[in-house]
């Protein structure tokens, strides 16, 4: 059907021809770019990780905290705050006596302390549990009992605790006590100490 | 379809004989073999359903194994789709196109012959991976990895069979293209073509964006498979829910590629027998363009149940329920159409009428699988099975049936004979319902698909639909009655056989002569 007459359609159709069959062969390129771009587009928006996935739960979490993130409303803990010193020249007292929490539920609590000498002292807090059995199931995100503290003379600090009760909490315990003790940790100075904990 | 060849159509140069059908570049007779391979591969695709669904009968394993089934099922799917409806529409396209538009003939005549015989050594390669070792592909329709990385060499020879027709139907698709936009005839503007040849351009494509990432797609699993490499598999650091993003990025197109050319047939037939023009033909041609650019943002709502994102899951749901404002436009259009209209009911209307009633309630269970939420419940179940084939046998095939009806005396110079073209429609649709209708009620109840066996509270149903689905099958027999008949001889179809048929292809004799249209003709 190519007569001499045709020509002009003929190489019309050939360019056309050859138009598609270049796009059919970019979409058979296209299918294989599809696998950078999907992983891509997984990675930046954090979807389907399947080569790491506790990564994706690291970015949102400290990397030993719980993942549970469930919420138990329909029971409520009654959390007690204690603050004592041993043969510290401080003042150290909790900003609330107590709250009420959800097992599971994020929890913002702070202490005060103040340096009442005239010298700089670096003290450390141990924390302990009332009941006992309930230490395992409080999990601190942050205490300022992690780190060494050193109050320069007469400062006064607010520290934070951060904490989830786990709701496998034993159903028999509703209040739990958490008791910090504050010791002195002689034999530093402040200067050194400071740069210790500098972060 | 037509098993013995018309006296006219042996051209006078042509070679005879078997010589005269491998060399041929002839669009009629290309489209004649593709319409008769088709509807060998419905009917071997057919036959797999058939023992489907007599595993199916009643509870327990009586006719298969659990292994051989899931073969089944793969094979019925990837043989329907692949081998049946998309060669057959592209038969009609090789057939109708250039009648439709005045061309004398495709635009690359022996490309044309390429495409087809392309298809017969993938359609063996496909049935004869029954035969392989461990015998055919097991992994479904839709080849999901991981399964589809582990199974014998039948994957390779279904990997290799979608290899080859998918070179075949991209061919075919630019042939459409470069045919429908370089070779009108002088007059016939785009806006003038009939709907069929616009649906099939759009469905080109289609064919030419989707088919090579499938292509990809498959190529990637065979590497996974003989190369060592790892897109697919997790141990090797791929990622098994990407295969379905992927082959989806093909497989929703996909579904579009089987209906839109089965709209553009119902978009012929309908005003005809109206003995009305198309209502809103500017609209039907929008709402198709719609629909294809569309069917490129729905494809993860197949993939609800994988773990998606809230803001995925409702983004793809949105966008597929929007798929639903153009094809309600198509299906407003047509009841237009017939609104008012002188109406006849022969055979092609039929089957053209019977297809908006059952393909626009498939269209609305698609729309109950679009909503999220349900999805997630009837995902796997037989309520998707019951929505595509609602949608794919009383969508696609129902139009090829209407439209074969109604092109037959254009292909054989006779008649179809209109008691058995009733008999067939009505024998089709009553046992399509009794198969499929049950299966909403099998699916909501939970029953999932792809299972040789099922719980006893299922029985009742599933032996009504095997009975529907023997009765179903058994009917499309009348078709290859009424084909050979309307070949063999009948009442003499005049040039414009239908009443009130508008259009080119209605202009030349009939039977079509072997060549048409060497001298275009002027459209006004």
């Amino acid at each position: 059907m190519n007569s001499p007459v045709d020509n002009g359609l003929a190489s019309d159709n050939r360019r056309l021809l050859l138009r598609l069959a270049l796009s059919a062969l970019v979409m058979f390129g296209f299918g294989f770019l599809l696998v950078p771009f999907y992983e891509k587009i997984c990675e930046a928006t954090g979807i389907n990780n399947v080569l790491r996935p506790e990564a994706e739960a690291g970015a949102r979490f400290a990397a030993d905290a719980p993942l549970n993130s469930q919420v138990d409303a329909s029971r409520s803990i009654l959390v007690q705050f204690d603050a004592n010193l041993h043969d510290l020249p401080w003042r150290f007292q909790p900003v609330q006596r107590s709250v009420s929490v959800h097992p599971g539920q994020l929890v913002h609590v702070e202490y005060e302390v103040t340096n009442t000498r005239a010298e700089p002292i670096t003290g450390q807090a141990v924390p302990s549990y009332g009941p006992q059995l309930a230490g395992q199931y409080f999990r601190k995100l942050d205490c300022f009992c992690f780190a060494q503290q050193t109050l320069a003379p007469g400062e006064r600090r607010i520290m934070p605790v951060v904490f989830v009760v786990d709701p496998a909490l034993p159903s028999d315990v509703n209040t739990i006590t958490l008791s910090y003790t504050f010791f002195e940790l002689k034999g530093r100075s402040a200067a050194s100490s400071a740069g210790g904990r500098a972060s | 379809m037509a098993a013995v060849t018309p006296d006219q159509l042996h051209g006078h140069h042509a070679p005879g004989g078997v010589m005269r059908w491998l060399t041929t570049t002839n669009h009629k007779d290309i489209g004649t073999m593709y319409m008769i391979f088709s509807f060998i591969m419905f009917l071997s695709g057919g036959v797999l359903a058939l023992t489907i669904r007599a595993e199916l009968f009643k509870p327990g394993l009586q006719v298969v194994q659990p292994e051989f089934f899931n073969q089944l099922t793969t094979m019925h799917g990837l043989i329907m789709v692949f081998g049946a409806i998309m060669p057959a529409f592209v038969g009609f396209a090789n057939w109708m196109i250039p009648l439709m538009i005045g061309a004398s003939d495709m635009a690359f005549a022996r490309m044309n012959n390429w495409s087809f015989w392309l298809l017969p050594p993938a359609a063996i390669l496909l049935i004869g991976s029954f035969f392989a070792p461990g015998g055919a592909t097991a992994a479904g329709w839709t080849l999901y990895a991981p399964l589809s990385v582990q199974m014998g060499m039948g994957m390779d020879m279904a990997i290799f069979a979608i290899h080859i027709m998918g070179v075949s139907s991209i061919m075919g698709a630019i042939n459409i293209v470069v045919t429908v936009l370089n070779m009108r005839a002088p007059g016939m503007t785009m806006m003038k073509m009939p709907l069929f040849c616009w649906t099939w351009l759009i469905t080109a494509y289609l064919l030419i964006a989707v088919m090579p990432v499938l292509a990809g797609a498959v190529t990637m699993i065979l590497a996974d498979r003989h190369f060592g490499t790892s897109f697919f598999n997790a141990a090797g650091g791929g990622d098994p829910v990407m295969y379905q993003h992927i082959f989806w990025f093909f497989g929703h197109p996909e579904v579009y590629i089987m209906i839109l050319p089965a709209f553009g047939i119902v978009s012929q037939i309908i005003p005809t027998f109206s003995r009305k023009p198309l209502f809103g033909y500017a609209s039907m041609v929008y709402a198709t363009a719609s629909i294809a650019i569309l069917s490129f943002a729905v494809w993860a709502h197949h993939m609800f149940a994988t773990g998606m994102p809230a803001a995925g899951q409702l983004f793809f749901m949105y966008a597929t329920m929007l798929i639903a404002v153009p094809t309600g436009v198509k299906v407003f259009n047509w009841v237009a159409t017939m609104w008012r209209g002188s109406l006849s009911f022969e055979p092609p209307m039929l089957w053209a009428t019977g297809f908006i009633f059952v393909f626009t309630m498939g269209g609305f269970t698609g729309l109950i699988c679009a909503i999220a939420p349900i999805d997630i419940q009837v995902q796997d179940t037989y309520y998707v099975v019951a929505h595509f084939h609602y949608v794919l046998v009383a969508g696609s095939l129902f139009a090829l049936f209407a439209g074969a009806y109604y092109w037959l005396p254009k292909w054989t110079g006779h008649m179809p004979s209109e008691f058995l073209g009733k008999l067939h429609f009505w024998c089709s649709i009553v046992f399509f319902n009794i198969t499929f209708f049950p299966m909403h009620f099998l699916g909501l109840a939970g029953m999932p698909r792809r299972i040789p066996d099922y719980a006893l509270q299922f029985a009742d149903f599933n032996a009504i639909a095997s009975v529907g689905a023997f009765g179903f099958g058994l009917s499309q027999l009348i078709f290859i009655v009424v084909v050979v008949k309307c070949i063999r001889g009948g009442e003499r179809a005049a040039a414009r056989s239908w009443e009130s048929a508008e259009g080119l292809e209605w202009t030349v004799p009939s039977p079509a002569p072997y060549h048409t249209f060497e001298e275009a003709p002027v459209v006004r």
